[in-house]
């Protein structure tokens, strides 16, 4: 064990500081797709999105360690997410690179880097969502094309996708982990249709997405047919592990924080009350497990075993914490946290991150059920 | 950067194993549990020949000079067979002789320690329970050099074994107004720590029966107790040695805390597995399931916090405060948790004293005040990031 990073190592954080320090710009413009776009570009040019990618495709062909480092860095300056399309890079180009021909590398991997794609991701049903070997969406194939007919339903972002990452039931004879086919498919294929999903906070952030025949070509198959629960194994480790990062837990953290130095309870900073500082302390005991246990499964990784159940315990310390995050806030505010708001709205937004990826319930029968090896329900 | 153990550090592990199988099975366990001092003179010299008792000592004082996260790789295999001997409070007293002592002291005690001829133990908690400097309100008579203790020591662990005790206490002179944890308190003098030999005139021990029988605790009278220039610590910052004692106990009982919250789940996975009830093992039930995965993110997630812990003590001594009381806070909550509802999935046979179980639960039960709770971490860490309320 050996937790010192090597001067090499330091001397990467050192360029992303410099990096920052020269190219980030203070104060930050809110949300403006141009500054987005630019920014993008001015890592595309350092190779930092995708940084462990391959180079061949675009990558930066870097190690998990200096990517954590990087990670890290330019969470702790608040700076743009690293890359445009968050489901491209954490899941679906993992599992492009993984799986996919050299054409699908081709026509996905650097438009995923470049934020010219847009990924959503289609995995549950009207009647599937926990259970989702039981997918039903079907596709048939005729000669060279599959025909989908099905619908998707809470597929967030699926109303500016470019492209679709989706599970379909291929063979409907075998059992249900065998007949299930991973394909990749445009949006703009002709019947496909889209329906917004208001969520609880007001805004259309999830969608159903109807399948009427529409057509794709069998080259858009992920992996082989009947191989797709394979393929999104890998996929649901690397969205667990992707949403259970602590950098992000490390900045609400910090904000509860700086908010409890403004807020006052009994008349006094809320800073000084005994009951919220313990909370705060449990909060920064949670996020630095995660952030060590991450980097466990990192070493764990580079030293060849791929990521897998283990995901889930990141992912189960991210739902605590959120949950106990939002209800802090919402308590710091007072009477306040009846008014709408950014930051009664963010404690909202618990509800949704917390089922994305697999609910809490599920991850706790992937860690008995594959770890502890209780039997399966 | 690389957060695995090594391949010794595996071997170690195995070697551990297998003496605690050989030489500490269950049926052991429960026999030394109904002794005076629950402790075994003849395993802890095996032990100490296996090598696991010296580990830390240097190898010029007949040691294996290896580091904490080894340490911490024996204290979880003890911790997991709830293995009834004075390996912390010894490592603890070693270390604080290695951090202060003087080379005849080290000469005295360390090889002694790593044979297993001598046990040490930390005497610093009083009637108070103030688990810190801020506790230690013992103040010495002055006979010349030498300082004159009469007072006592409460929850001294291993007190019945121990050959020696690291006692805290305070000079007679009155320093300056306390500052940091002490501020406020009112406790005057300097800190200071001295060694008490057993044998010492004026040294009287009571010990006091546990809840937990695999361990053992006692209070340590001292009337008239001398403690000369040759028996003194001379630490350079003694409320930074104290510190790191605390701090290297935490971590050290968050190590065997885990290796048992780990070895009451892995008892009660099986449980859950060989129980049929409604026609199914009672394992395929989600009340029952998943309140085991829960302990198993718990005991993983401590360890991330707790290898860290191990290394910094080591090779990182600034961040050692604030892992100590990460893993010692998690630690305290979550086993205790672990140990209640082990117990309850076991259903009625968890009552019983037939069923080890039992035994995690009470080793919960000690683990928890050990170096302070969760609350006592939590507030520290509070101070440590955010300042002083």
């Amino acid at each position: 064990m050996d937790f010192n990073f090597t001067p090499e190592e330091q001397a990467f954080r050192e360029e992303i500081r410099a990096f920052l320090d020269a190219h980030l710009p203070d104060p930050m413009p809110e949300d403006d797709p141009d500054f987005l776009r630019l920014w993008n570009e001015k890592l595309r040019a350092k190779r930092w999105v995708g940084f462990n990618w391959p180079r061949e495709w675009g990558g930066g062909g870097g190690d998990l360690i200096r990517q954590f480092i990087l990670k890290e860095e330019m969470s702790a300056r608040r700076a743009p997410a690293l890359g445009l399309d968050f489901m491209g890079l954490t899941w679906v180009g993992p599992a492009i690179i993984a799986h996919g021909t050299k054409e699908q590398k081709a026509e996905h991997l650097e438009a995923i880097l470049d934020g010219r794609s847009h990924w959503c991701t289609g995995y549950s049903e009207p009647d599937v969502g926990s259970d989702l070997a039981s997918l039903q969406c079907r596709a048939v194939r005729e000669g060279d094309e599959y025909v989908i007919h099905g619908q998707k339903i809470w597929t967030t972002s699926a109303h500016f996708a470019s492209h679709i990452f989706m599970l379909v039931r291929t063979d409907p004879t075998v059992s249900k982990y065998k007949g299930i086919t991973c394909l990749l498919v445009p949006m703009t294929t002709p019947g496909i249709t889209i329906s917004p999903i208001e969520n609880l906070s007001g805004k259309a952030s999830f969608n159903q997405v109807f399948f009427d025949g529409a057509r794709t070509p069998v080259s858009n198959r992920l992996g082989a047919e009947g191989e797709g629960w394979k393929v999104v194994m890998g996929a649901l480790a690397n969205e667990r592990s992707g949403i259970s990062e602590a950098t992000e837990m490390l900045q609400h953290l910090d904000d509860i924080r700086s908010l409890a130095k403004r807020a006052r309870r009994g008349g006094r900073p809320a800073l000084e009350d005994d009951r919220v500082r313990r909370r705060l302390s449990e909060m920064e005991i949670r996020v630095e497990a995660m952030r060590l246990t991450g980097l466990r499964h990192l070493t764990d990784q580079i030293n060849g075993k791929p990521s897998g159940s283990e995901t889930a315990i990141n992912k189960l310390q991210r739902g605590i914490l959120e949950f106990e995050m939002s209800e802090l806030t919402l308590e710091l505010l007072g009477s306040a946290a009846q008014h709408q708001g950014e930051l009664q709205h963010e404690a909202l937004a618990w509800h949704g991150t917390v089922i994305g990826g697999g609910s809490p319930n599920i991850q706790r029968n992937i860690i008995a059920e594959r770890i502890l090896g209780l039997p399966k329900d | 950067m690389n957060f695995g153990f090594t391949e010794e550090q595996g071997f170690l592990r195995d070697a551990v194993r297998k003496f605690l199988d050989d030489r500490c099975p269950m049926a052991e366990v429960r026999r030394l549990m109904k002794t005076p001092n629950a402790h075994s003179p003849e395993l802890w010299k095996a032990f100490a020949e296996q090598g696991s008792v010296g580990l830390l000592i240097p190898e010029a004082y007949g040691g294996a000079g290896l580091g904490w996260v080894d340490f911490v790789v024996v204290l979880e295999e003890t911790g997991r067979t709830l293995m009834p001997s004075p390996l912390v409070s010894t490592a603890l007293a070693a270390l604080a002789i290695r951090e202060a002592g003087s080379p005849a002291q080290k000469e005295r005690w360390l090889p002694r320690f790593a044979e297993g001829s001598a046990i040490g133990t930390l005497a610093v908690l009083e009637a108070s329970d103030l688990p810190g400097a801020e506790g230690v309100a013992l103040v010495a008579d002055s006979d010349g050099e030498v300082d004159v203790l009469h007072g006592e020591k409460c929850f001294v662990a291993d007190a019945g074994c121990a050959d020696v005790y690291v006692v805290a206490y305070r000079s007679t002179e009155r320093s300056a107004e306390p500052s940091g944890d002490r501020a406020g308190t009112g406790v005057g003098g300097a800190l200071r720590l001295g060694l008490v030999a057993r044998d010492a005139p004026g040294v009287r021990v009571a010990l006091v029966p546990s809840l937990d029988e695999t361990r053992r605790s006692g209070t340590l009278s001292l009337d008239g107790v001398r403690i000369g220039p040759d028996a003194r610590l001379a630490a350079a910052d003694p409320e930074a040695t104290l510190a790191l004692l605390l701090d290297a106990g935490s971590i050290a009982v968050t190590a065997e805390g885990l290796g048992a919250a780990e070895g009451a789940l892995a008892l009660t996975v099986q449980y859950a597995k060989d129980r049929v009830q409604f026609g199914s093992p009672i394992g395929r039930f989600q009340g029952v399931k998943h309140r085991l995965a829960d302990m198993w993110v718990d005991t993983e997630s401590i360890k991330s916090l707790l290898y860290y812990g191990a290394w910094a003590i080591d090779e990182r001594r600034d961040a050692v405060p604030r892992y100590a009381s990460l893993a010692k806070a998690y630690l305290a909550d979550a086993f205790t948790r672990i140990g209640v509802d082990c117990v309850q999935l076991h259903g009625a046979v968890g009552y019983t004293i037939e069923y080890d179980i039992q035994l995690y639960l009470k080793r919960s039960k000690w683990a928890r005040p050990m170096f302070g709770d969760g609350d006592h971490h939590r507030d520290r860490l509070a101070r440590l990031s955010m300042g002083n309320r």
